[in-house]
């Protein structure tokens, strides 16, 4: 299957190619959203309007400018950051600080259409701390290598290679 | 161009992840096209973080994509779809709102209805108090003026003009004598208030030798409303007289404060 025809397909409002890049991608950005929001009913409610943001700004993404995944990925971090930045979410309490996506991992075994969540999750565990850091900087909230090595008190000519070499090891974790 | 090494450099993780300018964006999507090393490079890397974030999803997410379509209006369903999530929210709270509004207002006016009435009933009250005194005050003055007639229809009672003497000719005064019951009742209506220091003092005379009896002082004259005043007398009295005298009265009458006299005409 061709992806950059099915990208075309989705831009000219194709419902089936709407539904298929859904399929490619909700699971993943569900874990991205939720792994912001912490929240499953939040979570859900971002997922909507992502996909739904995804449909009317369809026409924005331009394969010169990165993936696709790329592109729906920064939608589905902004939105669910900005929620995150909400009245009503910072009333409900939640504080985000210091949880990283590896938890959600550790508390997520029991859902079974999960993508071999339970393997995935003994392996991650054997990355090394910074390596998890980076990926859930990097990937999952979208900060600059600038950021990122402020935060990793690295220096930020490194990022790209440490990056390189946790990536790396994911790799043979997931897609062995 | 070292395929490997720009590779490894590990800028197709940053591509991935969305962290190029959009110089170096174009040059990867250029160099994709050209290399299938390096596409095949970035689909790996991009699986592997699809698979892990796949693995952070919390649940089922299937049922979203209806939910999605419906408010996109696509999908064969032409259902109108007014955000239902939202009007719901909408109108609990400002039903909730209005409701809690109109009853707060409510309550409000009763409060302010409540203390209205209550201080209407405490006017009331206030003013029924007083209309008991004042009815209590005509009773009383009734009584008193009824008993006074009766007093003065007894048949047993002389009526004794005092008439004003010498400096005080328009002074004037009446006794009425009940001989029954040994009073007198002095109606002192034409004298004046008497002066700070002073008081009026009444007397019985005996006229041959002239010999005065005081009757006593009238210390309440001034506060007195009717100037009647009720004053035993035991005497055989001839006439009777009434002095100013200094306050606490005199042993004798001051004749030259001798302001009304009046003789008892014999029967």
């Amino acid at each position: 299957m061709d992806l950059d025809q099915l990208v075309r397909d989705f831009q000219k409002q194709d419902e089936r190619a709407f539904e298929k890049l859904y399929h490619m991608y909700s699971n993943s950005m569900h874990g991205v959203i939720y792994n912001i929001v912490r929240d499953h009913e939040i979570a859900e409610e971002v997922m909507q309007d992502v996909f739904i943001k995804a449909w009317h700004k369809a026409d924005s993404y331009n394969s010169s400018k990165g993936r696709f995944f790329t592109w729906i990925l920064n939608i589905a971090r902004n939105a669910a950051i900005d929620k995150t930045r909400s009245k009503a979410y910072k009333n409900s309490g939640k504080n985000l600080n210091a949880e990283f996506f590896v938890d959600i991992l550790e508390t997520a075994d029991s859902l079974n259409d999960k993508v071999d969540a339970i393997g995935i999750e003994k392996y991650v565990k054997a990355l090394g701390e910074k390596c998890k850091k980076i990926i859930e900087y990097l990937y999952f909230k979208g900060y600059t290598q600038k950021e990122t090595s402020e935060e990793l008190d690295i220096p930020i000519g490194t990022i790209k290679t440490r990056n390189r070499n946790c990536i790396k090891d994911l790799r043979t974790i997931v897609l062995k | 161009m070292d395929i490997k090494a720009y590779i490894e450099s590990g800028i197709l993780e940053l591509f991935v992840a969305g962290q190029l300018s959009s110089q170096d964006n174009k040059d990867v999507q250029d160099l994709m096209l050209k290399h299938p090393e390096i596409l095949q490079e970035v689909l790996e890397i991009e699986s592997a973080i699809i698979k892990l974030s796949s693995a952070m999803s919390p649940g089922d997410n299937k049922h979203l994509l209806q939910l999605i379509k419906d408010k996109l209006q696509i999908g064969g369903k032409e259902v109108k779809v007014i955000s239902i999530e939202k009007a719901k929210y909408n109108w609990l709270t400002y039903s909730g709102w209005a409701a809690a509004l109109i009853v707060g207002a409510g309550l409000l006016w009763t409060v302010n209805q409540n203390q209205q009435l209550e201080m209407q009933v405490s006017d009331a009250d206030i003013e029924k108090a007083y209309l008991e005194v004042q009815i209590e005050a005509a009773k009383t003055d009734l009584a008193v003026k009824e008993n006074l007639l009766n007093v003065l229809r007894d048949r047993d009672i002389i009526s004794v003009p005092l008439g004003g003497q010498g400096d005080f000719a328009n002074t004037y005064a009446k006794v009425y004598w009940n001989k029954s019951n040994n009073s007198i009742y002095l109606d002192a209506q034409g004298l004046p208030n008497a002066p700070e220091g002073k008081v009026w003092q009444v007397w019985s005379l005996t006229l041959n030798p002239l010999t005065p009896t005081s009757l006593g002082i009238i210390d309440n004259f001034n506060d007195d409303d009717n100037k009647i005043f009720n004053i035993a007398n035991t005497n055989e009295s001839q006439a009777f007289a009434i002095t100013l005298e200094p306050a606490g009265g005199s042993e004798s009458p001051t004749m030259e404060q001798l302001h009304t006299l009046g003789v008892v005409s014999q029967p």
